[in-house]
């Protein structure tokens, strides 16, 4: 067993530098890697370019960053729930990419997969597509996407092991999967972080050879974005 | 009288058939799961990776690992299944979602749909919008006829950035059920009391107006 396990998030961030790419999983504020953003918060790192579906709400998960305009570039599909983001973008402070959902997991995973580019039609005929190759497979136009190329994942899983094995819980699993293996150092953060074996191996979604780094968060706020619930009758 | 928005999504709820499996969007597409048929098998998927959602939980019984893609916390039912979001879009692109439900801001008489961007005002980002309406065979949009100015969304040629082409097949409005075809709104049905006058003027692009049409039934 080659063992991935490191002290906490301070050690799992070593090697953090400006102008870095950063991938984060995550769906709105469900499966966040919190205590990596906490730390990335609290170095203070500088003109990074993230990756991420969302970019939080204005003082949690990415929005933490935004306030303190670390982010030179962000890399998303929807991002309408903050409003710290929109002034920033309208204002031009801040670059901004957005991209079909499905296009940004798949570029997550072709970068997993060691696929430099894939054609999907997602965006033909929209100002996504501008710049990019495109072509006819089966009579339906496709565009060229690109796999990205980022320095560091960070990911959340429910459970772990010292081998970096992971396990996801419902629907917090999201991007996190695809982004282990995708950047050059995968740091996943767990809520629960276990002696290798216990973790049965037909049950672990992710294998610990795409994850460098592993350790379990201090705590989790697990904030809710849209509380919605219905009567008893 | 034109339609609530939850008859738009009642009467939307008429369109989805036995052993479908449907992804609806944020907004009056979500409401459409309240009114499908009891005695019929369909399962609803959220393109952030659950298959088989079901109702939102009970007060006290919520899961903050556990909500839907406009971030509403939700239960799930018996044989549903969680996924990673490549996977996720890999059920969306590789059309084994059967019906798409998604809202608008203008479409186009050829089909085309602009729903995620109003340069220099709202830019909230495509979501999924794009991988499914590029992808899925079968789309129905929910929207308003007209904007709040009382200007036509039902365009010749939508004015915002698109977020697919010549995808649409059907609209359902709070005045009429449309079909998208020959490059023309073809008029279906009529909301109750609305007259095929009242839509012809909310309809900026080419209506066929073919025969008699229909009042919907509630």
């Amino acid at each position: 067993m080659i063992n991935k396990t490191v002290s906490g998030v301070q050690e799992a961030c070593k090697g953090i530098k400006d102008g870095m790419t950063f991938m984060l999983g995550g769906f709105g504020l469900s499966g966040i890697p919190e205590n990596s953003i906490a730390e990335l918060v609290r170095l203070n790192v500088k003109d990074v370019t993230c990756v991420s579906n969302n970019a939080g709400v204005d003082d949690f998960g990415l929005g933490q960053l935004l306030q303190k305009k670390q982010i030179k570039k962000m890399i998303s599909s929807y991002v309408g729930e903050n409003a710290e983001f929109e002034r920033q973008m309208l204002s031009g402070e801040l670059e901004v990419e957005l991209i079909p959902q499905g296009t940004l997991a798949q570029r997550c995973q072709a970068a997993q997969s060691g696929i430099p580019a894939f054609y999907t039609p997602a965006g033909y005929g929209t100002e996504v597509a501008e710049g990019k190759e495109s072509r006819d497979f089966h009579g339906k136009m496709h565009i060229l996407e690109k796999a990205f190329e980022a320095d560091f994942a960070f990911v959340k899983a429910w459970k772990g092991d010292a081998a970096g094995n992971l396990v996801f819980k419902g629907s917090a699993r999201n991007f996190n999967p695809n982004m282990c293996g995708a950047a050059k150092i995968t740091v996943a953060e767990v809520e629960e972080l276990l002696p290798v074996g216990v973790l049965d191996p037909n049950h672990i979604h992710i294998p610990g050879i795409f994850v460098q780094r592993i350790f379990q968060g201090e705590k989790y706020e697990k904030r809710i974005e849209q509380l919605t619930v219905r009567k008893r009758s | 009288m034109a339609l609530s928005k939850e008859q738009i999504a009642q009467r939307i709820a008429k369109e989805v058939k036995d052993g479908y499996y449907v992804n609806l969007g944020i907004g009056i597409p979500t409401l459409v799961a309240n009114f499908v048929q009891e005695d019929i098998d369909v399962d609803f998927q959220s393109e952030n990776g659950v298959l088989g959602m079901g109702p939102f939980p009970f007060e006290g019984e919520e899961d903050p690992d556990l909500i839907n893609a406009g971030k509403q916390t939700i239960t799930t039912l018996p044989g549903a299944s969680f996924f990673d979001s490549a996977m996720s879009f890999s059920m969306i692109r590789g059309q084994h979602v059967d019906l798409t439900i998604l809202g608008a801001m203008e479409v186009s008489q050829n089909g085309d749909i602009a729903n995620w961007k109003i340069p220099g005002k709202m830019v909230k980002g495509m979501g999924g919008a794009m991988d499914l309406v590029a992808s899925a065979e079968n789309i129905i949009v929910a929207m308003m006829h007209t904007n709040r100015a009382g200007e036509s969304k039902l365009l010749k040629e939508c004015s915002l950035p698109l977020t697919g082409v010549k995808c649409v097949k059907k609209i359902v409005s709070n005045l009429a059920v449309i079909e998208i075809v020959d490059n023309s709104f073809k008029l279906l049905e009529r909301a109750p009391g609305v007259s095929i006058d009242e839509i012809r003027e909310a309809t900026e692009g080419n209506l066929i107006v073919d025969g008699d049409i229909p009042e919907m039934v509630f």
